[in-house]
């Protein structure tokens, strides 16, 4: 490691990088690769039943139940997050500074845990029917199906496109809007004019996270009874357990995914007009005026839906549920197996994204430019993608492995590489390699330079990519629930257990210690954006 | 004075910098070529050139960030960088100050000061404590980070620079004009032989360049450093060096004071270089010289050329004469710039060659006005085609 972390200084002249570092980047772009290939393999041997399996009129149905599901989505979320976005960057907001927290939290709240807060509270015969009954209220009319998975998902996918948006809102030259207005144009017209279309880019990298989350959501859509693709591999795995099968639908799932991040690249590729670097120009805010309490009753609604509603149903299960201590018993378990797994993850993620950014960001060359994009693969590969091709290949290869430890540990690193190098590099893109040269010269070796100006310099990128790596491993599910080893349970594997057997109290304990623990992530994740401000 | 470390009277001193044959080159292009420069200790030499002339592989060289292909660096008088030797950055006391200043953004202006002067501490807590500070102070936690300001050295260095008020910010707290200070501190800092100025006022205002020149020059003189800037701005090479190198293509083409390179230039490009000049078709004859402007005493820089050699006669703004005429045939006035202190016009030759001519503020010619132009002195020139 000390070697390794010795690389990210450029202060050593050199032409090329040393050997070691390359075979290490090697080395994790073959890996990265493995359930890809695997997946295309297995595809390759499937015979044509299973192609034809996939034009099936209830494989077309699942087919357009997921694409619409993941537009609608996408579209809710950012009807939710543009306004959001704009009222904590842009205007007088009373508290905005907490308002600008609140919005982002529901991303501690797993998507299944939100799924069956709201079964349970707005169910036929959910908390709110019960409250409703002296009124005469037998039944309400169930949202379970489409409506339901689409309010779910979309109160807690909208926090992706919020932090990218507001990133877009800061980086942006506020003179533009000041010549906007300058022109005679109204403040209204301005923002449709000329603040939302220079916002294309974030919009578009936002909503890509959005539909990807969908895409690849297990729980939510499961506990809400709505068909998907994710949901049907996974039925499909459970009953059958055919490998050839599994791989053709698996495939499809990518190639969705593959067209979706398309699509967005070429968006992106077509609006090159942002980062002008003149965030330090003063940025008016504007006066809300009579929209003051209507905005605040806007946010306030969200906050209370996305997380004071779980968090209320979640506690009231707890106290009904069983007697204090005892709740608590097995999640305490799960918690710790839970907490180590995901940071064993995040530190695993990490030390394999120092050397690719190395190379991607002090090495640039074709070769460095592939490993990069190959550790990017986990991007486009879902959760239960990755997790069945690894109980595939695991089975067939290396069957010592199957169940264990090591493949979950290793499912994880394939899904959340992309997060954890992003970070790593945007940290190291930033380090002039000026800054490193100064040090030198005053006298220090590159060693003592690399630790004592290069990394603190990264430092935050480091904490940063670790943050997300454990929040997201900690709430992942279709993976856990493939790959953990028997008798490991963690929380997500608790609270999924729980809600699929519908003794919904227990789902209590872990789910509120899974959002507890997500918090402390979330709260570093937080900490630097509103350290930028 | 002990009379054992005095120097013979007679033998020069040593230089603070002494480059000979220097060469680096980057694939087919020549960076530097031939490079020979010289710094008495406690000058000032301002490195100009346009662009893309080697200026800054020349000072990469020095400072070590580069190998050199050959040629020898005496920082000094200890040989750095020859065939045999290459001395690492960190062992040459070579203080640079980077255009862009690279001040570390997660010290207080003190810890950059600071950063030079204290070498990695003997034994292991101490530099443990360091680097773990290092990355405190990097992740935000700053309060927990030592505070270098009451250093003796950091407080007399910024007391230099006039920054005391400033060692505990950061320095994204700082205006330019102090950020470039701090850099200057910074590299000052360790005492070094000498200091290394990378194109040092490019990122400042105009309007703040000259103030911030001036102090910089009273800084480096106060600390007794000897300093190596580049720039392509010939203000700031003037306004801040002793003597003044001129160069191009990796060589340099002329080294001399400011008045020696403006008034007396070694070849047509330094002539155009340096100061504002127009440059009119001339030829040797018979002990004069032939130019549109009439036949004209022959000056040092002609010495040497024979007859009827062609040559390109260097006419600088300032040393024109006008005079009112009523030839409808003579020079016209094109245009005039009216500057306060003085007036440039734009006058046409009837050849259509276009000279710049500098008056005093008194106005006295006006477009379209026809006049006689004459020069005060034997102009400089350069035999035709040869750089």
């Amino acid at each position: 490691m000390a070697v390794l972390i010795d690389q990210l200084s450029s202060v050593r002249p050199r032409r090329s990088p040393p050997s070691f570092i390359w075979l290490i980047g090697i080395l994790i772009a073959a890996l990265m690769a493995i359930p890809l290939i695997y997946l295309l393999i297995r595809a390759a041997q499937a015979d044509a039943d299973a192609w034809r399996d996939l034009t099936r009129s209830s494989t077309l149905r699942l087919l357009k139940n997921t694409v619409f599901m993941a537009l609608a989505v996408t579209g809710g979320s950012a009807a939710l997050a543009l306004p959001m976005a704009w009222l904590t960057t842009r205007t007088d907001l009373s508290l905005r500074r907490f308002w600008s927290v609140v919005t982002v939290l529901p991303l501690v709240v797993p998507s299944y845990v939100g799924a069956l807060a709201f079964v349970a509270a707005v169910g036929p015969r959910g908390s709110l029917q019960q409250a409703l009954a002296p009124l005469g209220v037998d039944s309400l009319p169930d949202l379970r199906g489409f409506e339901g998975a689409w309010l779910v998902l979309t109160l807690f996918t909208y926090p992706y496109l919020l932090l990218v948006l507001r990133a877009g809102l800061r980086s942006m030259d506020p003179a533009m809007e000041e010549a906007s207005r300058a022109l005679g144009v109204g403040p209204w017209h301005t923002f449709w004019r000329v603040v939302v279309p220079q916002l294309r880019v974030p919009l578009a990298a936002g909503s890509l996270l959005v539909a990807l989350y969908v895409l690849s959501d297990f729980g939510a859509v499961s506990i809400l009874r709505f068909d998907t693709f994710t949901r049907a591999i996974f039925v499909q795995f459970q009953s059958s357990f055919d490998r050839a099968a599994g791989a053709v639908f698996s495939l499809t799932l990518v190639a969705l995914v593959v067209g979706v991040i398309g699509l967005e690249a070429s968006i992106r590729a077509r609006g090159r007009y942002h980062g002008l670097g003149a965030t330090q120009r003063h940025r008016r805010i504007v006066r809300l005026g009579r929209w003051r309490w209507p905005s605040i009753f806007f946010l306030a609604l969200t906050a209370l839906i996305s997380l004071g509603l779980p968090v209320a149903v979640l506690s009231e299960w707890l106290t009904r549920g069983s007697d204090g201590g005892n709740a608590f018993h097995g999640a305490w378990t799960a918690a710790w197996h839970s907490l180590s797994v995901s940071a064993v993850a995040g530190f695993v993620a990490l030390a394999a994204s120092i050397p690719v950014a190395i190379l991607a960001v002090r090495h640039r060359s074709v070769w460095s430019l592939l490993i990069e994009r190959i550790s990017y693969f986990g991007f486009a590969l879902p959760g239960i993608v990755v997790a069945l091709a690894l109980v595939f290949f695991s089975l067939q290869v290396i069957p010592g492995f199957y169940q264990t430890w090591f493949v979950l540990v290793f499912a994880y690193v394939v899904l959340f590489l992309p997060t954890s190098i992003g970070a790593v590099r945007s940290a190291l893109v930033r380090i002039q390699p000026n800054m490193e040269e100064a040090a030198r010269g005053l006298g220090h070796s590159p060693s003592w330079v690399t630790a004592t100006v290069t990394l603190p310099l990264v430092a935050p990128g480091l904490v940063a990519g670790f943050a997300l790596v454990f929040l997201t491993t900690m709430k992942e599910l279709p993976a856990t629930l493939l790959l953990a080893p028997i008798e490991y349970d963690t929380l997500a594997a608790e609270v999924w257990r729980a809600a699929d057997e519908a003794f919904f109290a227990q789902a209590a304990a872990p789910a509120l210690l899974l959002i507890g623990m997500a918090a402390v992530p979330m709260a570093v994740i937080v900490g630097r954006e509103n350290l930028r401000e | 004075m002990s009379t054992v470390t005095d120097p013979p009277a007679n033998s020069p001193p040593t230089p603070a910098l002494r480059c000979e044959g220097l060469r680096k080159e980057f694939g087919p292009i020549a960076a530097v070529a031939d490079l020979d420069l010289e710094l008495e200790p406690g000058e000032i030499l301002g490195v100009l050139g346009p662009s893309g002339c080697g200026k800054t592989t020349a000072l990469r060289l020095i400072a070590g960030f580069e190998r050199p292909d050959s040629g020898r660096i005496s920082i000094g008088g200890t040989v750095v960088s020859d065939d045999h030797t290459m001395l690492p950055p960190e062992r040459r006391r070579v203080g640079k100050v980077f255009q862009d200043y690279a001040l570390f953004p997660h010290l207080s202006v003190a810890g950059n000061v600071a950063y030079g002067l204290a070498p990695p501490a003997p034994g292991l807590t101490a530099k443990l404590s360091t680097l773990i500070g290092g990355l405190m102070a990097g992740v935000g936690l700053r309060r927990f980070t030592k505070d270098p300001s009451h250093d003796e050295r950091v407080r007399e260095v910024l007391d230099l620079v006039e920054l005391s008020y400033a060692a505990t910010r950061y320095p994204h707290e700082l205006s330019g004009g102090e950020a470039q200070r701090v850099a200057l501190a910074r590299a000052l800092a360790p005492a070094p032989h000498l200091i290394l100025l990378d194109e040092p006022f490019s990122n400042l205002d105009a309007a703040l360049r000259g103030s911030v020149r001036q102090q910089v020059r009273a800084i480096i003189q106060r600390a007794g450093a000897s300093a190596v800037f580049v720039t392509h701005d010939q203000d700031e090479a003037f306004g801040l060096a002793d003597r003044v190198a001129v160069m191009r293509r990796g060589c340099i083409e002329q080294t001399g004071d400011a008045a020696e390179l403006y008034q007396y230039p070694a070849n047509r490009f330094v002539a155009g270089f340096v100061g504002d000049a127009t440059f009119l078709p001339g030829r040797i004859d018979a002990g004069d010289l032939q130019t549109e402007l009439g036949a004209l005493p022959l000056g040092a820089t002609a010495a040497g050329l024979a007859d009827g050699t062609a040559v390109d006669v260097m006419v600088r703004p300032e040393s024109v004469e006008l005079a009112a005429s009523d030839d409808p045939h003579a020079a016209r006035v094109l245009s005039r710039e009216y500057y306060g202190h003085d007036q440039v016009l734009a006058v046409e030759l009837s050849s259509g060659s276009v000279v710049r001519v500098r008056l005093g503020p008194g106005l006295s010619y006006d477009r379209d006005d026809r006049v006689i132009l004459s020069l005060r002195n034997a102009p400089a020139v350069f035999e035709h085609n040869v750089d």
